[in-house]
């Protein structure tokens, strides 16, 4: 196992994958020379060429449409949106040519790319840099959406939608770049679907996703020590398609349901769990599930209305509280 | 062009005239249902400029105009009236639709509804091409209209600066939908927009097959050559509204006479009578012909042709069996 960072284990799959297939290809605004806003493609410029990693222009649905084009005759390209905010630009060309094209041409053509971009809330961006939008991706058919909540996630399953024949969306995150984790020292390749179990439990599953599984993960160990309420928590990597057994699993063992989401709650992550949920396993409920989320408002500048905007595990053990009465 | 190859070029314009006529009676029947979109008036434009490509090798792509592209890239008539009826045998399995016509054996690439669209997934192909270092080229074919999204700046620009083998083809017939070219465009003459990314580009009379022809071999060179994207306007007209939906009450009817003088058909028939090689009856009876193999053969082959099983409304939308999806575990 190595510890590294998950820009170093995101550098990592991409170095493997061009490696491995001369038609993969890195693309996206200042990824090249640069190296990436967040270092996640350093070094392949000088290894790979310019031919391979393409600097970009500034023109998000130009290039996202350019990448979606040449995967049509066989390219592999990982486009890197450098903030999520910024694929609104590209949503034509996601929706309408990546997620469609194959059942419109009756599976003649496909749309094998990657497209990475660092979604969530950083520290004091406003508004137009902390949109959360795997709410968006995820309500559109023919798109696989993942998010990587560790650096193992990030390097495995990157490597996973490179390969795979179709268009993979992978949410990150701008204050996770950094954040350490174990990483096999032997190629790995995550499945893009399903779930994890972060940590066992039995009385009250926390859904979480990319950042909110840290906050589960620290509400958990709060509720164990201050509560003795032992909370399973549950890290949901794919978000499209979601895991329906995953979550039955875990909510007819423990009976109960928080999810824990960055974004605003509204045609949500949280509202898709609950809704699974009350189709796969209804009558296992012991209480009403409940959703932790964002405030419905945009991300503000001021840190402490920022704070304010966005749940964290505090957020979390509350709701937990709540539950039980506690 | 030699005289006989130009008899044949007719005779595929007159096929497309009469393929497309017969689109708008069978959707009038309602054996064609959605938005349909035809190509009267303007078959000079792809005939011209396939000619002087080389189909089926070279890729491509275009908007939802797009039933007399696929033909002459190589699509069988029968299996795009069949897409058209919704037929599994349809060229897109009746996925697609009259907008969504797909014959990637023949590396036509697609008609994409998004006005613009197609521009970005041109200079992507090309850049397919680049990298497997072929020498074919991705021909692009859209509207007038279609420049003013920025999908037609931001691919011009990296087109350029990536050296890709594009050539856009600007089939410019005055109207975006319904709206004329001078009340929704700043500059009138498309090729001259093109400019600004030091692109070469001209300007070409769209109604003649010989002059398109011309300007497309010499856009084709410089494409195929590897000197970098062309951008070639031809100047046209559509017969029809711009979808079966247009009542077409915009536009003046002596403009629509105007450009019905310069009918691409008439007036490259009327040459090859001119010069000896075609008579007049010699073209009834290719008339004839062709009314008859669109009935007795196309439309009959899509009028019998089942329809796709509705059991399979969930085919296609991912990739089946993919491995990767489990890591890689088969």
């Amino acid at each position: 196992m190595a510890n590294i960072m998950m820009w170093e284990a995101i550098m990592r799959a991409h170095d493997e994958e061009m490696a491995n297939d001369p038609m993969v290809i890195a693309m996206g605004e200042d990824i090249g020379v640069v190296g990436g806003t967040y270092k996640a493609t350093t070094g392949l410029y000088d290894k790979y060429g310019e031919q391979r990693v393409m600097d970009t222009p500034i023109s998000e649905n130009g290039y996202t449409g350019l990448g979606i084009g040449a995967s049509f005759l066989g390219v592999r390209p990982i486009i890197e949106i450098m903030s999520v905010n910024f694929a609104w630009l590209a949503m034509d060309q996601i929706f309408n040519t990546a997620a469609k094209v194959r059942y419109m041409s009756g599976g003649q053509l496909q749309a094998p790319v990657v497209i990475r971009s660092p979604g969530g809330t950083a520290h004091q961006l406003g508004s137009q840099h902390s949109a959360r939008m795997e709410k968006v991706f995820m309500g559109v058919a023919g798109l696989r959406v993942v998010t990587p909540s560790n650096s193992r996630q990030a390097y495995g399953l990157l490597k996973s939608a490179v390969r795979c024949n179709d268009p993979v969306f992978i949410n990150e995150h701008e204050l996770m770049y950094n954040m350490r984790g174990e990483v096999p020292e032997d190629e790995y390749f995550h499945p893009l679907e399903g779930s994890e179990v972060a940590r066992e439990g039995r009385d009250v599953t926390l859904f979480g996703y990319n950042i909110s599984v840290h906050w589960c993960l620290k509400a958990a160990e709060l509720l164990s020590q201050y509560h003795g309420i032992e909370a399973e928590v549950v890290d949901l990597f794919a978000l499209s398609p979601l895991d329906r057994e995953g979550i039955r699993n875990s909510v007819s063992k423990t009976h109960r349901a928080v999810i824990v989401e960055e974004a605003e709650p509204a045609v949500g992550v949280g509202a898709e769990v609950m809704a699974i949920i009350n189709e796969e396993c209804f009558f296992e409920l012991d209480a009403a599930p409940v959703r932790v989320s964002a405030l419905n408002v945009p991300i503000p500048y001021n840190h402490a209305m920022e704070k304010a905007a966005l749940p964290d595990e505090n957020d979390v053990v509350e709701a937990v509280r709540t539950m039980f009465g506690v | 062009m030699k005289d006989t190859d130009k008899k044949r070029v007719l005779r595929e314009m007159l096929f497309a005239r009469r393929f497309e006529e017969r689109c708008y009676e069978a959707y009038v029947e309602r054996n064609i249902g959605g938005f349909l979109h035809l190509y009267p008036g303007e078959e000079a434009c792809a005939f011209g400029v396939l000619e002087a490509a080389r189909p089926g090798h070279d890729y491509v792509i275009t908007s939802y105009r797009d039933h007399i592209h696929a033909i002459k890239s190589g699509a069988d008539p029968k299996r795009v009236m069949a897409e058209l009826f919704a037929r599994e045998t349809g060229v897109s399995k009746g996925r697609g639709g009259s907008m969504h016509i797909f014959d990637v054996a023949n590396r036509f690439m697609g008609g994409y509804a998004l006005v613009g669209g197609p521009f970005p997934l041109a200079a992507g192909i090309a850049k397919g091409i680049q990298m497997q270092g072929g020498d074919e080229i991705c021909i692009c074919f859209l509207g007038d209209a279609a420049n003013n999204q920025g999908t037609f700046h931001e691919s011009l620009n990296m087109a350029k600066i990536w050296n890709l083998p594009v050539l856009y083809v600007c089939e410019n017939n005055l109207y975006g939908i319904g709206t004329r070219i001078d009340r929704s465009t700043a500059v009138i003459d498309q090729y001259q927009r093109v400019s600004g990314y030091n692109i070469p580009s001209a300007q070409e009379d769209g109604q003649d097959f010989d002059k398109v022809y011309s300007a497309a071999n010499k856009a084709i060179k410089h494409v195929r050559s590897g000197k970098g994207p062309y951008f070639l306007e031809l100047m046209t007209y559509r017969y029809r509204g711009h979808s079966m939906s247009d009542s077409n009450a915009y536009r003046a009817k002596t403009e629509e006479r105007m450009w019905s003088h310069r009918d691409p058909v008439i007036m490259l028939r009327d040459r090859l009578i001119d010069s000896g090689a075609l008579t007049l009856d010699e073209y009834k009876d290719m008339d004839t012909a062709i009314l008859d193999e669109i009935e007795d053969e196309v439309i009959r082959y899509a009028t019998e042709s089942p329809e796709p099983p509705v059991s399979e409304v969930q085919r296609f939308v991912l990739a089946e069996n993919d491995p990767w999806v489990r890591g890689g575990v088969q």
